[in-house]
């Protein structure tokens, strides 16, 4: 298992009608490690983020997650887009997550904080009314939610509550890959050092993998020790995240890293 | 230790600055460095400013690319991996369990109380893909290296981005010294302490020496480097 990426993307294209947005991407992504996409808008980051979650159909190219194997089966490598949708959609809501910028696109708002943590549960089959409380609290508390707040619907939570929520409700089943798009932005500084200080915890203790999609560098240098710089499409630069942000190499990394004021 | 097989072995290494937003403007700061750094040994980099001594350190590390030569690094499992052609997985791994780098500087994490910071290199899965250590004993293992290194107990909760600088350097050694890795490289670990606590890392470096560590440092203090060094490496003006 160790000896085998979890995802490996291949000369990924997206585009829309005629105009290519992502132009040739290729990775792989080991268990536990953490890549941050960095560029500005319009780089063609957020449709990656989208064409590896199985989101966004990618016009050539392609992605292979490492399918958790049935008992004693080895996992293999299969090709997301080869699957049917049934198994895509098994898979988005138990291997994977997905974390929003906007709370509103991955959390139900109509719904209790409670209802939201324990969907996926329900989906996968438990009905257990108490055991789904049980677990919803917990997750709750572990994101630092008072469960006393698990009958309220989200739209009474604050940005930075809904926020910890999705992420609750995304890892409540121990997925192995988490897709984040720019999980802190439109949050103010102490509730995203909060938020920060949170999804880097959770990723070490659960040996999360996870890519995230920032255009701050600060977010990538915390909680990645990888770093792909899209512009235009391409990825200009990968590696390491501090030789990336130390030690830049391309000209558009040396603006990006000169552009940042320091605090 | 009879162990004479290179830690580190550094060969004509060069380091080359090429800063596209300033006209193209290319700072040559190393030019044919070489290094050798056995178990046991401590390698004083010395020389005025501006000769290359923490760009050398920061290449060994691998937070700078090197443009020329080659970097040696003797992993956990005792072969030699050239850094500069590994990838960005076998440069993280090194980090975990080869080599260490101590700057003056800390670089803070929000929200993350000083006891923690110091407690993570303990928290930090080992190659069994296990906690090295659980978090109660992590903890009580950082509160020894606080008190040793004399931080007041009032500050082991709070977050070390209000310390001093001293007081950070401080947190910043004892994070590394915590789980000691074959390779130390260390860029003025004393630059800002007082003469006690100056002492105390002497003698830190002197037991991790004593376990067979090897050292790489840079230390302007003439006495610190008589008392922590065992040869001396004279960095010159790269030759333009």
């Amino acid at each position: 298992m160790k000896h085998q990426p979890l995802l490996r993307v291949r000369d990924l294209r997206c585009a829309y009608g005629a105009r290519e947005v992502v132009r040739g991407i290729s990775f792989d992504l080991w268990p536990g490690e953490v890549l941050a996409v960095v560029g500005e808008s319009g780089s063609g980051k957020s449709t990656l983020l989208n064409a590896v979650a199985a989101r966004h159909t990618p016009s050539a190219g392609t992605v292979e997650f490492a399918v958790r194997p049935a008992a004693g089966a080895a996992a293999s490598l299969q090709d997301i887009y080869a699957m049917t949708e049934a198994q895509r959609r098994v898979l988005a809501r138990t291997d994977w997550g997905f974390v929003h910028q906007h709370a509103a696109d991955g959390l139900r708002m109509n719904v209790s904080a409670g209802a939201n943590v324990s969907e996926r549960l329900m989906a996968l089959g438990q009905r257990h009314y108490g055991r789904l409380r049980e677990q919803a609290a917990d997750w709750l508390q572990r994101v630092e939610i008072d469960p006393a707040r698990m009958d309220d619907r989200p739209d009474t939570f604050s940005g930075g509550m809904r926020q910890r929520l999705q992420i609750a409700r995304n890892l409540i089943t121990a997925p192995r890959l988490v897709f984040m798009d720019e999980p802190t932005s439109g949050l103010d500084v102490s509730v995203q050092a909060r938020l920060l200080d949170m999804l880097r915890m959770l990723t070490r203790e659960m040996q999360l993998a996870a890519i995230v999609v920032t255009h701050d560098l600060a977010v990538a240098r915390l909680l990645a020790q990888r770093m792909v710089v899209m512009q235009g499409g391409h990825a200009v630069e990968a590696g390491l995240t501090d030789q990336l942000l130390d030690d830049p190499q391309h000209p558009y990394t040396q603006l990006l890293v000169s552009s940042v004021l320091p605090p | 230790m009879s162990d004479t097989s290179p830690l580190l072995y550094m060969e004509g290494v060069h380091k080359r600055f090429v800063l596209h937003l300033q006209n193209q403007t290319v700072l040559d700061v190393l030019r044919d460095f070489s290094l050798r750094v056995l178990p046991g040994e401590c390698v004083r980099l010395s020389g005025p400013s501006g000769m290359g001594k923490s760009t050398a350190l920061k290449l060994a590390f691998g937070n700078y690319q090197a443009s020329a030569g080659r970097i040696d690094m003797r992993a956990a499992d005792g072969t030699m991996v050239d850094i500069t052609r590994a990838n960005p997985r076998e440069i993280v791994q090194l980090r975990a369990s080869a080599v260490g780098y101590v700057s003056q500087f800390l670089r803070v994490i929000p929200r993350v109380a000083a006891i923690d910071v110091v407690a993570e290199p303990l928290l930090e899965r080992g190659p069994d893909g296990n906690p090295r250590m659980e978090s109660a004993a992590a903890r009580a293992e950082a509160a020894r290296w606080l008190d040793r290194l004399r931080i007041p107990q009032s500050l082991w909760q709070l977050p070390p981005a209000t310390f001093s600088g001293g007081e950070q350097q401080r947190i910043n050694i004892a994070r590394s010294f915590i789980r000691t890795r074959p390779l130390l490289l260390l860029d003025e670990p004393t630059a800002s302490l007082d003469p006690l606590n100056t002492a105390t890392v002497i003698e830190l470096i002197l037991a991790a020496r004593a376990q067979g560590v090897g050292i790489v440092g840079i230390f302007h203090d003439p006495e610190v480097a008589a008392a922590v060094a065992s040869r001396s490496v004279a960095m010159q003006a790269p030759s333009p």
